[in-house]
């Protein structure tokens, strides 16, 4: 299952208005070729196919009839969703007919009026389609921001209000235009649509922008270079704005940051109308770009003189790739077949850099480094094994690795596959969101050794008991390795292991995986380990056991009446400079680095210390100083060639807590409710004079009288962040996978920060005059909180979708959550801002049964519900 | 209690506790062993075709069985009774050349269902029982050509099938059904066709008429005949906003379960599921008996995976008795809250916007 795109490819070759090829076969009645075009577009990335057969001389609707009941007897085709696309709603309604899936309809409009409108939609809705509605009404298509949003207006609500249609099954196309055409009313087409895209997007709840891309460059007929350069300068500001979909040529689309400079500068003239010569700028270099080129270059070192042997380990120990195939294909030539030079110099390198890392004198980072080296080497041998038909290494064994369904977060992962792969173990990544069913299905395929399960956020957690009582269900008894950040020894213990037959064993770090793995597939070694994990986790479940009734919880009404009692009093909550929502778009990411948080940068990559004395260390600083360097030279990268967008919003709403509930009203008036934000307390026995913390009591209750408010943000550093990962993936780079996420990560967090400081000075403005140094920062020395759904002080995650709905993050930071809560992109940080002195950060830890009960009914679920979100603060059984 | 009343009783119960359907029409009917003659009866002695096998006519010529049938179903505990009429459209009668009785073997077999769940009511006030008229899958597929050289060829149309359950769901509204049951989906389609259908006699009427939709999987893999996935199926009818959504049929238990569970976690809405009495064995019958049915369905219960149980193909009153008996007091399946996003399907499901 294809989750939360960010923007949807619609594939636009199966339309004969579009592409001249797949007219001349419908045309002839090639259905079997026109076929192979649609089935193309797929395999090129298309996750919709847009389907038109508008064509004077066809039968329409018995072209389009033929067609989609030929897709349906092809799997590889009909596995996406259609788009049945047609100016005569006939047309549509005939392939509506023919459509198992839940398919889109392109389009219907206002063009004759409400009544056939409403016609059309309430077809549409009997056949539970969605609809795109062209920005099109009595008096024509809209060319103006106004128009192209006042018509979409008019049409959400009809839509809305009179058929009950689902919002967020409207697909608005605010028409894309030609621009560059020599017309001067033509010039501000590109950015006319940009700007209602936007406009829709932030008020017209959940509906959805699409739109004819590549309408934009027709008047660059004949040159594609430019017109794709075109396509992708105008997709990366129309997606910013909010675009979710576009009909695109999936196989040629440019990556924005890939296109010269110069090309770049005189497209982006041109769609943003930024200047009155930008076609005819355009036209002067148009013509040089009808080729391509490229230019490589080259470096010189004193070790290029050893013999390639030599070479290829010093390559490998020290993490160089800038000559890794030139030497493996000399080594090729030199030996007898492609796999001694594997089995021979590659794993005598390897060797060495195990050797290193097993005896503390290598460190993750250069590890990963030579894994790069090794894994480039290998896929440049791999097709000469191959046409030899040569049996690969024996590895000592296959190792299946996933992030479990809900959860996007795979730095260890990746890390820790790369350790296991350096140590000659073959390893399968399934990747991110896996469901338990694929990681059964490969596991049962690939006759894995080990299977690996990782996850970050606390509902992962519940995934792995789930994949693991899966495993169970499948009479699988591999053995299970357990890692990630949230996951714990005691978790697995209690929660993990009696779900399952097999061994089970908590991985701390990347850096115990090779052991582990090693033990449990040793014949001589396993019987002992896993007796003695087992032996362990007995024991750690019974302690637990013991130890939760010792750990004595208070009623929650005890606990509620020892809370932090505020004297309301003679204090004065300080007002916020607007209500509402206020968006950062493509935020300055330089602005960040000087805020980022370094030492958590390190602890990624298994380096103990804290920044800057870690540089100097004895023991880690000399793996840490070129980690250091490459993060600064990528982050110089990441900036200048802008790898990564950064998005954020924040918002503030009038609000007033109401017992652990914080009330957010509609306006100042108080009187409508908007939303509440639902806290937990802490209900540990406290000692005398200390609190049972909630996040309410720093709310000013009504009865106060005070007018307080609760703000909320989210934000992410990671956008764009998959097209540098591609290439990476391209070249077998993990270490730069691994230290862009890293670097992504820490922006967003950076990112954060900065945020809340501007919060206090400027945006709610109550510390106008704060100034504190970084480290203070860090050190979290300033007045209000940031606290985050998911973590210590309000440890539920399922907090964020209403979060997400406050702030429309999905529109406003272009942030979407999984169904575990995860956001995605990874690089985001979501939470609320509280501005009392004496709010500070807390933990709830556990909660009992009285509480759960009273939350799940404050939130409205059920108490098996409550209790799945809150499972990891349970303090009863 | 008129329906609207009955419905909402319904609602209630299921927060509440997990509702069991009947078990399998077919296989009681068939402990019957009727001849030609009796399934003819008075009214079609003469008849110019063999009838024998065209079970929902014995809703018109031996009503005293269908009648013991579901008798013998609510005896075992069943809250909802499916009315013998799996095949009573006009698309499916056609092979006995029956096509004029489709209206009326709905009606009557929705009044003999009707019936017998009105006298168990009455027999047990506290557990009110429900009668839901069966929507079988007709015996075209709109999604397929039955001919290999011509892949774009198809049987039939989209709007002769709609037409087909529009009449058929009529009938079983005249003669007293609660909810109908569109059950044993293999093609999506025809199942868009009938929900287009039945929500065109709901518009004329302007009664709400809950809808129970339950696809069936032909392999392990978790497809329908059609090919899709069984999230991109639920994406496909959501629109019908159904009072329950969920899988028939396919396999046993045992291996329905994980397309259950896939089910439960994705729709917004309860979950019905009864499979077969396991797998058939060579001889074509079921050999799972009661107590190893309703343990696998204690499981699903046990891990909040439904909302409505009960037992397709080789299911007996035993079994439904035993399936009941493992229920009580188990807990409903929570149904969960979505978020708002674009949900669209092919073979497989996409979601956008979420």
């Amino acid at each position: 299952m294809t989750q939360f795109p960010r923007f949807v490819n619609i594939g636009e070759r199966t339309n004969v208005t579009g592409s001249a090829k797949f007219k001349k076969l419908i045309l002839a009645g090639a259905y079997d070729e026109a076929l192979s075009v649609a089935r193309e577009q797929v395999e090129n990335g298309a996750e919709i196919i847009d389907i038109n057969m508008d064509e004077a001389l066809l039968d329409s609707e018995k072209a389009m009839v033929t067609f989609l009941n030929l897709i349906a007897a092809e799997p590889d085709i009909s596995r996406v969703p259609v788009m049945l696309d047609s100016s005569k709603f006939s047309v549509i309604h005939a392939g509506l007919k023919c459509v198992q899936g839940k398919a889109i309809v392109n389009s219907i409009s206002l063009k004759e009026g409400e009544g056939p409108f409403l016609e059309q939609a309430r077809i549409v809705q009997r056949f539970g389609a969605a609809a795109v509605v062209m920005a099109f009404d009595e008096d024509g298509q809209a060319d103006t921001v106004e128009r192209k949003f006042s018509i979409c207006r008019r049409g959400y609500k009809l839509l809305t209000a009179k058929l009950d249609f689902p919002p967020e099954d409207i697909i608005f196309d605010p028409n894309v235009f030609a621009v560059a055409t020599g017309i001067e009313e033509h010039n501000p087409y590109g950015v006319n649509f940009i700007e209602a895209t936007r406009l829709i997007k932030s008020k017209l709840p959940h509906a959805k922008v699409s739109g004819g891309i590549s309408n934009v460059s027709f008047s660059f007929r004949g040159n594609n270079p430019v017109r794709e350069a075109m396509h992708s300068v105008f997709l990366y500001h129309a997606i910013r704005a909010g675009l979710d979909m576009g009909i695109v040529n999936a196989g040629q689309l440019t990556v924005y940051s890939e296109i010269p400079d110069e090309l770049r500068e005189r497209v982006e003239d041109v769609i943003l109308n930024r200047r009155p010569d930008a076609t005819d700028r355009l036209l002067e270099i148009a013509d040089q770009y009808k080729g391509d080129g490229a230019v490589r270059q080259k470096e010189d070192l004193a070790w290029r003189q050893e013999a390639v042997e030599e070479r290829l380990k010093h390559a490998l120990v020290k993490g160089i790739n800038s000559f890794i195939v030139e030497d493996t294909e000399e080594a090729r030539l030199k030996y007898d077949r492609p796999l001694s030079v594997i089995e021979g110099p590659l794993m005598d390198g390897m060797n060495v850099v195990g050797d290193l890392f097993g005896s503390g004198q290598m460190f993750l980072p250069q590890v990963v480094k030579s894994a790069r080296v090794m894994k480039q080497s290998v896929a440049h041998l791999l097709p000469f094994i191959e046409a030899a038909k040569e049996e690969g290494a024996r590895a000592r064994g296959k190792i299946l690795m996933a992030t479990v369904k809900g959860d996007v977060h795979d730095i260890g992962k990746n890390i820790v596959g790369v350790v296991l792969q350096c140590n000659n173990y073959e390893v399968i990544d399934l990747g991110v969101m896996v469901p338990w069913q694929d990681i059964l299905k490969a596991a049962n395929e690939n006759q894995v050794d080990i299977i690996g399960l990782s996850g970050l956020i606390t509902p992962s957690l519940e995934e792995m008991a789930a994949v693991a009582h899966e495993m169970q269900r499948a009479d699988i008894d591999l053995p299970l390795m357990i890692g990630g950040a949230t996951t714990s020894k005691v978790h697995t213990a209690v929660k993990i292991a009696p779900n399952y037959k097999g061994p089970t064993v908590h991985v701390l770090d990347a850096s115990r995986a090779v052991g582990v793995a090693g033990s449990l597939l040793s014949d001589e070694q396993r019987p002992a380990f896993t007796a003695g994990i087992a032996s362990e986790y007995e024991a750690i479940r019974k302690k637990r056991e013991g130890g939760a009734k010792a750990k004595s919880l208070i009623d929650i009404e005890a606990a509620r009446a020892n809370r932090h009692a505020i004297d309301w009093k003679g204090y004065q909550p300080p007002k916020p400079a607007f209500l509402g929502t206020r968006t950062f778009d493509d935020y300055d990411l330089s602005d960040l680095i000087e805020r980022i948080d370094w030492t958590p940068f390190f602890r990624t990559w298994e380096l103990a210390g804290n920044y800057p004395a870690i540089l100097q260390d004895e023991v880690v600083g000399e793996a840490a100083r070129p980690l250091f360097d490459d993060a600064q030279q990528m982050l110089e990268k990441i900036v200048a060639e802008g790898w990564l967008q950064a998005k954020g919003v924040i918002g503030f709403w009038p609000a007033n807590a109401k017992g652990d509930d914080v009330i957010l009203y509609q306006d100042e008036e108080r009187s409508e409710e908007f939303s509440q934000a639902h806290f937990l307390r802490q209900q540990i026995k406290k000692r005398e004079g200390r609190f049972n913390h909630c996040l309410a009591d720093y709310v000013a209750p009504a009865e106060s009288g005070l007018a307080d408010y609760l703000g909320g943000f989210a934000v992410t550093a990671g956008l764009r962040i998959e097209d540098k990962l591609a290439l990476f993936k391209k070249d077998h780079d993990d270490y730069s996978d691994i230290l862009l996420k890293a670097l992504a990560d820490r922006l967003a967090e950076a990112f954060a920060e900065r945020m809340h400081e501007r919060v206090r000075k400027e945006f709610w403005g109550y510390a106008a005059d704060e100034t504190l140094a970084n480290q203070e920062l860090i050190r979290e020395r300033y007045q209000g909180i940031r606290p985050a759904p998911g973590y210590p002080a309000c440890p539920d995650h399922s907090g964020k979708p209403e979060l997400f709905r406050l702030l429309n993050a999905g529109q406003n930071a272009s942030i979407t959550l999984t169904d575990s809560f995860a956001m995605l992109p990874a690089a985001s940080v979501s939470g609320y801002y509280l501005s009392h002195p004496d709010a500070g950060y807390f933990g709830i830890g556990k909660i009992n049964r009285d509480q759960v009960k009273d939350y799940a009914k404050r939130r409205g679920v059920s108490m098996e519900q409550a209790e799945r979100w809150l499972s990891p603060n349970l303090g009863y059984k | 209690m008129r329906t609207d009343e009955r419905i909402k009783w319904l609602r209630g119960t299921m927060a509440q506790r997990i509702l069991v359907l009947d078990g399998a029409m077919g296989t009681s009917i068939q402990s019957y062993k009727l001849s030609e003659q009796d399934f003819r009866g008075e009214r079609f002695r003469d008849f110019g075709r063999d009838v024998k096998g065209n079970n929902d006519l014995l809703n018109l010529t031996a009503s005293h069985i269908i009648r013991e049938i579901h008798d013998s179903f609510l005896e075992a505990g069943a809250d909802i009774v499916s009315t013998n009429t799996f095949n009573s459209t006009q698309i499916s009668q056609a092979d006995y050349g029956m096509e004029d009785l489709a209206y009326e073997l709905n009606r009557e077999g929705a009044r003999l269902a009707r019936e017998a769940a009105d006298a168990w009511s009455e027999k047990t006030p506290d557990r009110r029982r429900f009668v839901a008229g069966s929507l079988g899958p007709t015996n075209k597929t709109l999604s397929i050509s039955p001919d290999v050289n011509n892949p774009a060829f198809r049987e039939v149309s989209f709007d002769w099938v709609k037409d087909n359950y529009r009449q058929a769901a009529e009938g079983l509204i005249d003669g007293g059904a609660d909810l109908l049951l569109l059950e044993t989906i293999f093609d999506t389609l025809n199942a868009k066709a009938s929900i287009a259908g039945i929500q065109e006699l709901a518009d004329e009427t302007g009664k709400e008429i809950p809808l129970l939709i339950s696809g069936t999987i032909t392999d392990l893999s978790g497809r329908t005949l059609s090919g899709q996935t069984v999230i991109a199926f639920w994406h496909s009818v959501r629109h019908a906003k159904p009072f329950a959504v969920g899988l028939n049929c396919s396999f046993g238990a045992d291996e329905l379960r994980p397309h259950v569970a896939d089910l439960a976690h994705h729709a917004d809405v309860p979950v019905i599921a009864y499979p077969n009495a396991g797998l058939p064995n060579e001889m074509g019958d079921y050999d799972e008996t009661p107590e190893m049915t309703a343990a696998h369905i204690r499981g699903w219960a046990e891990e909040g995976l439904v909302n409505i149980v009960g037992g397709c193909c080789g299911t007996t009153p035993d079994h439904i008795k035993a399936i009941a008996d493992a229920m009580q007091g188990m807990r409903p399946r929570a149904i969960p809250e979505n978020s708002i996003a674009m949900r669209l399907s092919g073979l497989e499901a996409v979601t956008i916007g979420l």
